[in-house]
């Protein structure tokens, strides 16, 4: 890599940001997303020591909001306030490593299949149609159940259902980009496949892979909140999906506790909708045809 | 007869019909590579059942005595009566023979044939999430192409805002959000179930549907996005194209131009959404017929995990694939028939 490479690099940055940021809703995603980050991040600062135990709970059980605890209590007397923060911690890590998995898994094997062509890719697809139509509900409960019940089981849950659609989505743009005669330049001077693969192949397939990255990422944090609603989680873990189960378990339903329901359910939205918000914005900037319609 | 009088006659009707041979073969290989495909899936589907399954850790039949004294030789007897003692190979032969005759065995926690159980269940999940498809496609559709239409106005930035904050969602969280606001709270609608029990006759379409309002709503705030955005950016790359600009020039209604030219090539890519739907429709709305306590497959399937009852939820597995492989079989057969370009 030399500098003309580098800066090259910079321009493309600059441009990829002025465009970015004519998308209000792209921005405002993006804001959302960096406060809940921050507040992730800053979680122990923020919220006082005992802010999670049960044993030694902040205030009594199952009361309204006051001044103390704005939102009221959990059903241990915990703050919801610092729940929802310590939550947004869960989600976040989840839905970052979960997506992490996919992309990761989704690019080598699309780039792969095609890539190479042949049986070998005629394989490929076949598993990739095989993981899209099994019910990947059925297939994270199956593997918690084998794992156990933690935050790693449903990262992996989330990461072993999810890559097809990636897959799918790389082999396409790579049958794309291999077409070009570029590459066949690249063949021709003896580039391997490695070669090939590693250095005009990938490139060219990294920003559809950084939107459907952040799109990702929200279904994922919303999968995390389903799993964890449905008992696969650690129990233990502040996650927003087991709070709403545990104030489905008191009754909050029947008892109108709206701010044990409320404010997880509230935190969920607004964090798959700043990715959701952003990732569109990405892919506005990626193809100006989409770009007009935002 | 009139091949003899004109001599160059017979020969562009001879590569006309050899076309045609060739075409009809390509064709056939189309759908024979399709349905092969589908069949290779549902195979691994099969496969996968029985050993996915297996691998989930407790004892089912631990679970099904539970809190009640049972002495080692009943649990041996029932062991015995589910074929739980017997080899894994000899296991496996009698599932799979008995999947293709449709017998998935009894249940653990019912103690009934699960097709029997299925039977039973599909109606009420088909009625609930098949209702819900065709409203949300149809709304989908609808706010869609108005939005295109009119893309940039504030009504287009509003429904596409509103859609995806509803796709945003967590379904069971909206449910519980409308139990609490409408069922709990205002009283309005039931909180669980499908009917009442003391209702008879004709009386029971309107307390069904009644009961079927609130889990319909939430389904249908979760899922309409998908058709509105793809419905929108689909018309939209119809709209910049030269036979909507000739159509205008002839002078056209808008009206007509939208109904007539537009929309029924913007169509298109939603028929492949439907059709995927379609085959979850059967798997349903696990989380939402649970929250509700609708007595559909999603909520027999939830049930079957917790125990776990191998036989139910291994049906119901096959099924649930089963359905998702053939909706996309159709899909791949019908396609070519609607959208004459990719006509192998």
């Amino acid at each position: 890599m030399n500098g003309l490479v580098w800066a090259r690099r910079r321009r493309t940055a600059a441009r990829f940001w002025s465009q970015f940021r004519q998308n209000k809703a792209g921005v405002f995603g993006l804001v959302v997303l960096a406060l809940f980050v921050l507040t992730a991040l800053l979680a122990p600062v923020l919220t006082p020591d005992n802010a999670l135990s049960v044993t030694r709970p902040p205030g009594s059980p199952l009361d309204g909001p006051s001044a103390d605890f704005p939102l009221g209590t959990d059903r241990s007397g915990r703050s919801m306030v610092d729940m929802i923060i310590w939550g947004s911690r869960v989600s976040l890590t989840v839905g970052f490593w979960a997506t992490f998995i996919s992309i990761a898994f989704g690019t080598l094997f699309g780039i792969l299949a095609g890539h190479f062509g042949g049986w070998g890719s005629s394989l490929l697809m076949r598993v990739t149609d095989w993981f899209l139509v099994m019910p990947s509900l059925v297939l994270g409960v199956a593997l918690a159940a084998v794992l156990g019940r933690s935050l790693t089981t449903i990262i992996v849950a989330i990461g072993v259902t999810s890559w097809p659609t990636t897959a799918r989505l790389v082999r396409a743009q790579t049958l794309a980009v291999e077409a070009r005669p570029y590459i066949e330049r690249a063949r021709a001077l003896g580039g391997g496949h490695l070669h090939v693969m590693s250095n005009h192949v990938l490139p060219n397939v990294m920003p559809i892979v950084l939107a459907q990255t952040t799109l990702m990422v929200g279904s994922a944090i919303l999968t995390e909140s389903t799993f964890a609603f449905l008992g696969l989680g650690d129990p233990t873990t502040a996650s927003w999906g087991a709070t709403i189960q545990a104030a489905r378990d008191v009754g909050a339903v029947s008892s109108r506790m709206w701010w044990y329901i409320l404010p997880p359910g509230i935190a969920i939205v607004l964090v798959v909708l700043a990715f959701t918000l952003v990732g569109r914005a990405i892919e506005g900037v990626l193809n100006p045809k989409l770009r007009e319609r935002l | 007869m009139a091949d003899s009088a004109l001599p160059t006659a017979p020969v562009p009707q001879l590569a006309q019909s050899v076309r045609d041979r060739s075409g009809v073969r390509r064709r056939l290989r189309y759908y024979g590579e399709k349905l092969g495909g589908s069949l290779v899936s549902l195979f691994a589907v099969i496969l996968t059942s029985f050993f996915l399954f297996r691998i989930i850790p407790g004892d089912p039949v631990r679970t099904m005595t539970h809190g009640r004294p049972v002495s080692i030789e009943q649990q041996e007897q029932l062991r015995r009566e589910f074929g739980l003692d017997k080899p894994l190979a000899e296991q496996f032969w009698s599932y799979l023979t008995g999947v293709l005759r449709l017998d998935f065995g009894d249940s653990f926690q019912f103690n009934r044939p699960v097709t029997d159980l299925i039977g039973e269940r599909l109606w009420p999940t088909v009625l609930l999430v098949g209702t819900s498809v065709v409203i949300s496609a149809a709304l989908g559709l609808w706010l869609g192409v108005r939005g295109a239409w009119n893309h940039g106005s504030l009504s287009d930035r509003v429904n596409t805002g509103v859609a995806l904050t509803l796709w945003s969602v967590p379904s069971f969280w909206l449910g519980l959000i409308l139990i609490v606001i409408f069922a709990s709270g205002a009283g309005w609608f039931p909180t669980s179930g499908m009917e009442s029990t003391a209702v008879e006759g004709w009386e029971r379409i309107p307390d069904v549907a009644h009961h079927m309002v609130l889990p319909l709503v939430t389904l249908v705030a979760v899922v309409y996005a998908q058709y509105l955005m793809i419905m929108r950016s689909s018309l939209l790359d119809e709209m910049g194209s030269d036979y909507i600009v000739t159509a205008r020039a002839k002078g056209l209604r808008d009206l007509i131009v939208r109904r007539r030219h537009a929309v029924p090539n913007a169509l298109l890519p939603t028929v492949t959404l439907i059709f995927v739907n379609l085959g979850f429709v059967v798997f349903g709305a696990v989380l939402v017929e649970t929250i509700f306590s609708w007595p559909g497959l999603g909520q027999l399937f939830y049930s079957g995990l917790s125990v776990p009852d191998l036989p139910l939820v291994q049906g119901l597995f096959i099924l649930f694939s089963a359905a998702v492989i053939l909706m996309n079989l159709l899909a791949d057969l019908l396609y070519p028939i609607l959208d004459p370009r990719v006509r192998p």
